[in-house]
């Protein structure tokens, strides 16, 4: 019996956009001028919005929050590429996916805050609210992707978004798994940061790329550059498409960078070089994206001092919005524990409330 | 009327539910073809169809996480775990997703699924096939548990599972599956869940068990009235959480008395949040502290040993004479 090689593969690394700008023709995605701009719109609110809950961060006025300046390529470009009646399935780090599918900024602002009703998002939208606890938001998506096949919905896709890190979670690879076998409409796409906290990628798992792991579901799996906007949008709109004519799942990688801290509470200095992090600043998806706009002439000094006028005043509104609506009622927790009505949650509710008299009486 | 047992009454259910409602669908390992390792899906592929009974591959989580996504997308999913002692590869999904979706969306998600698990010991099983942990579930808020004990409640609180708009987890004694017999009605049942059930009613002393424990309990609550002529009220908690505490406090206000039985280890399961409860709400009508009869603290033995830890109509017995005699 012979040993012979029985299976081969590959894996392709998608760009279109180069860092300076410059763009490969055969490529570049068929899109409109106003779905061009749309785009650079939604990568600067996101990278300003990022700007500003920083501040407020450290001001006090909200907690804790996962950062994603630098990804905005990978996260919009995503985006763009989607349907209203398709589902998106997040992580953490994708706020400006978030904003694309409509969720006000003030909502973001009160998860932050510590608010539930900052996950209350209308379900007309489809769009899972973030997950924290790390890759396990993933087996959602072929769980939605199977329920909108099962109910005839042809055009339906899931997106689902996850790091780096969650690649060496079971739940990843669970769910692509069931994804490939059932044959689903999903895409993943996982956005390469580079680190997970401190972890780089290159101590998370010893693949050479992330794409690479498809290939042992049986799946197509692809790497972009996840700082271009353009690469990020095509890969994900071939793989939409595939989705839709039945043919299944597809893991995109997109490799990007976290310029930024972890959280807010991270400090990045004590476990990566200020050199890596300025080498990635060199190929930051923003005025990458600006350069290709102005070569087509869409763009100019004119339409970005107004974009930014915009955009100030967009958050502006967005911060007093969010602030003017935290008066929100103590019990609101006992309203959604269960679907139906139980004797223990009349009693502890007024238990609470007994003893929250009981303290403003004190206090 | 038809004389089920336990397995062909939640198959049944699953059927009657299926039929009804389009959106049900079951998911596991080896639920289509097979028909479930204990027959529980017995003629369900056959007449759902592959894609509403779904073989899945074999990993708990992603069977919850996918089913999680289904629910999301507007199905009511059943998800069977084979055996209990492989769900807590699902409990992160249960705890982190399921429990709290309603709760952290404010309500504009549900997650309206059932998880399906044998459990329980006495059929002379494999290691980690033989435990009772319905604590687990019973401790996390967002979930109701759920614990039928014969063929009748089983195929209504089932049917009460599947139509509920929450998660739902459904232990299934598995000593119970085939044990006996009970009358089914013909008509589609369901039962409140939430709801324990006064199973016989009596004055001396409550006697309150759950699950594949209610057999020996009821042996023991009719040794004591036979040998000693002492009326005890039996309760069946059918629902371990949300708990029904005021019916069991009834009962323990008019008797006095209270013997708990438990299949589960001793600490932090059902058994110690009733007498809290009962501490709670009839402390000052108890003649006597109340009682328990558990397993022991210890690792389920093997079955070799099984039955010397599971509580046995002897131990419920001597319980009951030592409550009524303090």
């Amino acid at each position: 019996m012979p040993r012979k090689p029985i299976a081969r593969f590959s894996i392709s690394s998608l760009s279109v956009l180069a860092p300076d700008g410059s763009v490969d023709r055969r490529l570049e995605p068929k899109l409109s001028d106003d779905e061009l701009r749309t785009l650079y719109r939604a990568m600067v609110l996101a990278r300003e919005a990022d700007g500003r809950m920083l501040k407020l961060q450290r001001q006090g006025r909200i907690g804790t929050f996962p950062l994603c300046t630098g990804q905005e390529a990978s996260a919009c470009g995503v985006a763009l590429a989607m349907g209203k009646s398709d589902w998106l399935v997040p992580a953490f780090r994708e706020v400006g996916a978030l904003l694309m599918r409509g969720i006000p900024i003030e909502q973001v602002l009160a998860l932050y805050a510590g608010y539930e009703e900052g996950n209350r998002i209308p379900a007309s939208l489809r769009t899972l609210p973030m997950a924290i606890p790390v890759g396990s938001q993933i087996p959602h998506a072929p769980g939605l992707a199977y329920a909108a096949r099962l109910r005839g919905e042809q055009d339906t896709a899931v997106v689902c978004f996850f790091g780096d890190g969650a690649t060496s979670e079971g739940d990843f690879h669970e769910a692509v798994n069931f994804a490939a076998v059932w044959k689903v409409p999903v895409v993943f796409v996982c956005q390469n940061n580079g680190w997970a906290i401190s972890l780089p990628t290159g101590e998370q798992t010893a693949s050479a790329t992330i794409a690479q792991k498809a290939i042992a579901y049986g799946i197509p799996g692809i790497q972009v550059d996840g700082n271009d906007a353009l690469a990020v949008y095509r890969a994900t709109a071939e793989a939409l498409d595939r989705a839709r004519k039945g043919e299944g799942p597809t893991l995109i990688e997109t490799v990007t960078y976290r310029l930024m801290m972890h959280t807010t509470s991270d400090d990045p200095s004590k476990y990566r070089e200020d050199a890596e992090v300025e080498d990635w600043w060199a190929k930051d998806p923003i005025p990458r994206f600006r350069t290709y706009l102005e070569g087509k002439g869409l763009w100019d000094g004119d339409l970005e001092e107004a974009l930014q006028a915009e955009i100030k005043d967009t958050i502006d509104g967005a911060v007093t919005r969010f602030e003017s609506q935290l008066d929100v009622p103590p019990d609101t927790p006992f309203d959604h524990v269960l679907g139906t009505d139980h004797a223990f949650v009349d009693e502890q509710r007024a238990a609470f409330l007994d003893a929250r008299g009981g303290e403003n009486a004190d206090g | 009327m038809a004389k089920l047992n336990m397995v062909q009454a939640i198959n049944l259910a699953l059927h009657e539910e299926m039929a009804r409602d389009d959106s049900v669908l079951i998911l596991g390992e080896d639920v289509g073809e097979d028909e479930g390792v204990f027959r529980v899906t017995a003629g369900l592929h056959e007449a759902f169809g592959t894609q509403r009974v779904v073989d899945t591959p074999l990993a708990e989580g992603a069977i919850l996480g996918t089913a999680i996504g289904m629910a999301l997308g507007g199905l009511r999913p059943v998800a069977e775990m084979q055996f209990s002692g492989f769900s807590y590869l699902m409990i992160p999904q249960l705890e982190n997703h399921a429990a709290r979706y309603r709760s952290r969306t404010h309500g504009e998600y549900s997650v309206p699924l059932v998880v399906r698990m044998p459990y329980g010991g006495g059929v002379r099983a494999l290691e980690h096939h033989s435990e009772s942990r319905e604590a687990f579930y019973g401790h996390m808020p967002g979930i109701k548990t759920v614990i039928p004990s014969g063929p009748r409640n089983a195929r209504a609180l089932l049917a009460a599972s599947i139509r509920d708009p929450d998660p739902v987890v459904f232990m299934e004694p598995k000593r119970s599956y085939r044990a006996f017999r009970e009358e089914v009605p013909d008509e589609p049942e369901v039962m409140e869940i939430g709801r324990a059930e006064v199973v016989q009613e009596g004055t001396d002393l409550t006697l309150i068990s759950w699950g594949a424990m209610m057999r020996p309990t009821l042996d023991a609550a009719r040794r004591a009235g036979d040998q000693r002529g002492a009326s005890v009220e039996v309760i069946d908690l059918l629902t371990i959480a949300p708990l029904d505490a005021e019916t069991l406090a009834r009962s323990v206000r008019k008797t006095g008395r209270c013997v708990v039985v438990q299949e589960a280890p001793r600490s932090y399961g059902p058994s110690s949040e009733i007498v809290a409860q009962i501490n709670d709400r009839a402390l000052m009508y108890l003649e006597a502290p109340v009682a328990r009869v558990t397993h022991y603290d210890v690792i389920t033995p093997q079955f070799a040993r099984e039955n010397l830890y599971l509580p046995s109509p002897e131990r419920v017995l001597q319980a009951i004479e030592q409550t009524l005699d303090f």
